[in-house]
């Protein structure tokens, strides 16, 4: 049986019920179902407002961080009065905002593989509005291992991709991605940067195919996907089979288990570019300070040109780091060296290169210019 | 020529070209091309051994070609060709 729509809702839905693809018995259907969304970011933002605005009756958000003013170029779910606050919960308050007939559970933990089934086992469908490879395959396993369907999306720079991924009836994100690319080889939006309205082109996509599936209307997104570049304004539509080789969903599936994903995917499951090359080989801002005075050592910064206009230390070579390996002839393996880059992300692989090439005498500024504008520098503008 | 649309995580490696033109009969040929034009793109697309890495989705018009004959699927003038990258943003 479904819900009824009391007076107050009938009016607030109208223009949904005057729509005969939708009408009553629709509007109904939407606020039986529930949604899971992952990620309250540059995705999750416009995704949980559409949702809520179109009377999904209950929505659960996944989220661990807090709001940042940095999100606020995309994120438009949050506001600059919830910087420092949580997201899902600034997330939670919007939404109740904009439709107080709805219910908002919230889950501050990031989406794991000890919690994932736990959380996403009552709800209907699942979107991912996730920003790291990792959450990507985890969410995609627990919507096959659930029978859910999975509606994808992922944003890089102008770039959009969106598919409904459903094992049921198509194929899963594994089986177009079986595995995913080593780790640093495709940057994040962290250290690429993003069109602030991408996600909110790709987003609504979501939304949509969501609602789609919700309401068992139009053609959605399976076995399709949609690539969509805002530069060029393309759409561009492939398709997609199942694999019968897939581990999760083919025949023969030997992953039958959320497995550890971090390890998988050998990245963290987050965006933070908080570089590090590990033990013994970084060097802490307050180390640099300090050994500046006195030692002489080259610095090495692997930001991309344009990056220079915003932050940069004095006596700094500039060789970004996809030119690093076809320039390494302008480098002395006998200097001693510090690289560094915004967040001590590509600057760790960038050590990993010059080590592998000879040099001995490089570390990796740990957290890069950014930790130093905070901790050393606070004319140094942090990006 | 047939045409390979290049996306923007890969772009700095054609220098910042959208589309590349390949010449060849086959996939893998069109490839070689590819990275005889631009060799810094190689290790994003092949991996050590001279397969094409298990990420790398490369489709003709809308037809992936793990679902044709791979690498050596033909290709004609004006065919064209699409890389899709794996990307995680959100």
């Amino acid at each position: 049986m479904l819900p009824e729509l009391s007076r107050e809702e009938i009016l607030r839905y109208s223009r949904h019920l005057l729509i005969p693809e939708v009408g009553l018995e629709g509007q109904r259907k939407l606020k039986n179902s529930s949604a899971l969304i992952i990620g309250t970011g540059g995705l999750g933002s416009p995704v949980a407002l559409y949702l809520a605005a179109a009377g999904i009756g209950r929505i659960g958000l996944v989220d661990y961080d807090v709001v940042d003013s940095s999100n606020l170029q995309r994120q438009v779910i949050h506001g600059t009065s919830t910087v420092g606050k949580l997201k899902v919960e600034s997330a939670r308050d919007k939404l109740i905002d904009l439709n107080p007939d709805i219910q908002v559970d919230v889950y501050n933990e990031p989406f794991t593989s000890e919690n994932a089934l736990r959380i996403a086992r009552d709800y209907d469908i699942i979107l991912d509005g996730t920003d790291n490879f990792p959450t990507r395959y985890l969410t995609n396993d627990v919507a096959v291992f659930l029978g859910k369907p999975n509606v994808y999306a992922s944003i890089y720079r102008f770039d959009g991709q969106a598919s409904v991924f459903y094992a049921k009836e198509g194929p899963c994100y594994r089986c177009l991605f079986p595995e995913p690319p080593p780790p640093g080889l495709v940057p994040s939006c962290a250290e690429g940067g993003v069109l602030g309205v991408l996600p909110g082109t790709i987003g609504t996509i979501q939304a949509t195919e969501a609602l789609k599936v919700l309401l068992g209307i139009g053609e959605p997104l399976i076995g399709k996907l949609l690539l969509y570049n805002a530069l060029d304004m393309t759409f561009d539509f492939v398709k997609l089979k199942k694999n019968p080789n897939c581990r999760v969903c083919g025949p023969n599936a030997d992953i039958k288990e959320l497995i550890d994903y971090e390890e998988f995917c050998g990245v963290p499951s987050h965006d933070h570019e908080e570089g590090s090359a590990g033990a013994g080989l970084d060097i802490t801002v307050q180390e640099l300070s300090e050994r500046l005075a006195t030692n002489h050592f080259k610095l090495l910064d692997v930001r991309e040109p344009h990056e220079l206009e915003i932050s940069a230390l004095p006596n700094a070579k500039n060789i970004p780091l996809g030119q690093l390996a076809a320039r390494l002839s302008e480098l002395d393996t006998a200097d001693e060296m510090v690289i560094f880059c915004k967040s001590g992300g590509r600057s760790a692989r960038g050590l990993e290169l010059l080590v592998s090439a000879g040099f001995k005498k490089v570390k990796n500024l740990k957290g890069g210019i950014n930790a130093w504008a905070r901790e050393v520098d606070p004319e140094v503008p942090i990006y | 020529m047939p045409v390979l649309r290049i996306p923007t995580p890969l772009r700095s490696y054609t220098s910042g070209q959208s589309e590349v033109n390949v010449s060849g009969g086959n996939i893998s040929d069109a490839l070689t091309d590819l990275t005889a034009q631009y060799p810094t793109i190689k290790p994003h697309i092949f991996n050590d051994g001279g397969e094409l890495r298990p990420f790398v989705n490369l489709f003709i018009g809308e037809n992936n070609i793990k679902d044709l004959q791979g690498v050596a699927t033909p290709i004609k003038d004006g065919d064209r060709l699409v890389l899709i990258p794996s990307i995680a943003g959100g």
